[in-house]
């Protein structure tokens, strides 16, 4: 039985790709065959996040268009046994990630044995992130403790239980989940941010995880390997917590309050 | 916080702030979400017609769809201004 997942968020940049790299090693770690494939066509990220960006030989597109078969197109990852990905197409023909294509590709990839298939989403509420949700069964979404962010999301969950096959089909809203990330405690406790509560009250959707703001993700974006594997920092081990939550295990929610401050930091604001 | 800042007049955190804002914007796209797409249109055309009549506010007209076994609703609510 494989399981589509789609990581998507409306807005940009709230870490919708950084998720996906996570979720999808994460995953493959606990011995899950999966693949991780970035819809994101023109804009192709997941390879330089995944680290396989010189390996990239076909993509998305060529295996939809048949220029490559789906063995020539995924790359295996070298880190983690059992993972594979997908890259995005750098055309700028947004027409050619066709519904008939992606299902052909997902298919194939069910075929192959994949346990679990992660689909990386663009932003916005175009035709590439609908695409990248049409055949999902379950939604992790991907959202900061900010405005736009939140009000995005809410949108996106609107389109996930209209716009996706199962919803067309009648089978009802496929399970969404939000993963709340650059989550930072001091300034919840300070008032200046919206806490986990206030988000979950706002978008009424269960919680899978909370990533605090932190150092590792954009070193381990630089350095091209997902951050869950640094398994020492606060970030991979909130990844870890949320993997585990999303196999259903149960996780106590980590990395919520800020570390504690002396006598001396709070009297002088420290 | 410093001990200095309890001296200082309070002032409205700005998450309860934010938080307040999106619980109403959210609101509001919820309401006209999933319905057809001609509401917003028809909202505005009723807003004009009942403006011919009665002096009333942007947010007096509320057009809903709403969808129960089978059949669909289509609610308008116009809220007049009290009499003087």
């Amino acid at each position: 039985m494989t399981k589509i997942v789609v990581v998507t968020s409306g807005k940009g940049g709230v870490g919708k790709t950084t998720t996906s790299a996570a979720l999808a090693t994460g995953l493959a770690q606990r011995g899950h065959k999966t693949t991780v494939i970035d819809f994101d066509v023109g804009l192709r990220n997941l390879d330089l996040i995944m680290g396989c960006e010189r390996r990239v030989v076909y993509d998305l597109v060529n295996v939809i268009n048949g220029d490559a078969n789906l063995k020539q197109g995924l790359i295996k990852d070298k880190r983690v046994e059992d993972l594979y990905i997908l890259p995005a197409s750098q055309t700028r023909d947004k027409d050619a990630l066709t519904l008939e294509g992606v299902e052909k590709v997902l298919d194939g990839l069910k075929e192959m044995g994949m346990e679990y298939i992660i689909c990386d989403s663009p932003a916005g509420i175009e035709k590439g992130a609908l695409t990248a949700a049409y055949f999902a069964d379950e939604a992790v979404v991907v959202t900061n403790p900010e405005v736009s962010s939140v009000r995005d999301s809410d949108r996106i969950l609107g389109i996930l239980s209209s716009k996706t096959r199962k919803a067309e089909q009648g089978e009802g809203d496929i399970p969404a989940r939000l993963l709340l990330t650059r989550y930072s405690p001091e300034r919840v406790e300070s008032g200046q941010m919206l806490s986990v509560e206030d988000v979950k009250e706002i978008l009424a959707i269960d919680l899978l995880g909370v990533i605090p703001e932190s150092q590792a993700v954009l070193n381990a974006s630089n350095s091209g390997s997902p951050v869950i594997l640094d398994r020492d920092s606060d970030a991979g081990q909130a990844y870890e917590d949320a993997v585990a939550r999303f196999l259903g295990e149960t996780r106590e929610h980590r990395f919520l309050t800020s570390t504690k401050k002396s006598l001396f930091g709070r009297l002088f604001g420290g | 916080m410093s001990i200095f800042s309890y001296l200082l007049p309070k002032k409205e955190k700005s998450a309860s702030v934010a938080k307040e804002r999106l619980q109403i914007i959210v609101a509001r796209e919820r309401s006209t979400r999933g319905g057809p797409d001609y509401l917003p249109q028809l909202q505005e055309e009723l807003l004009m017609v009942v403006r011919k009549y009665v002096p009333v506010d942007q947010d007096a007209v509320n057009v809903q769809v709403d969808r129960d076994s089978g059949c669909e609703i289509l609610e308008l609510n116009i809220t007049l201004p009290e009499q003087e």
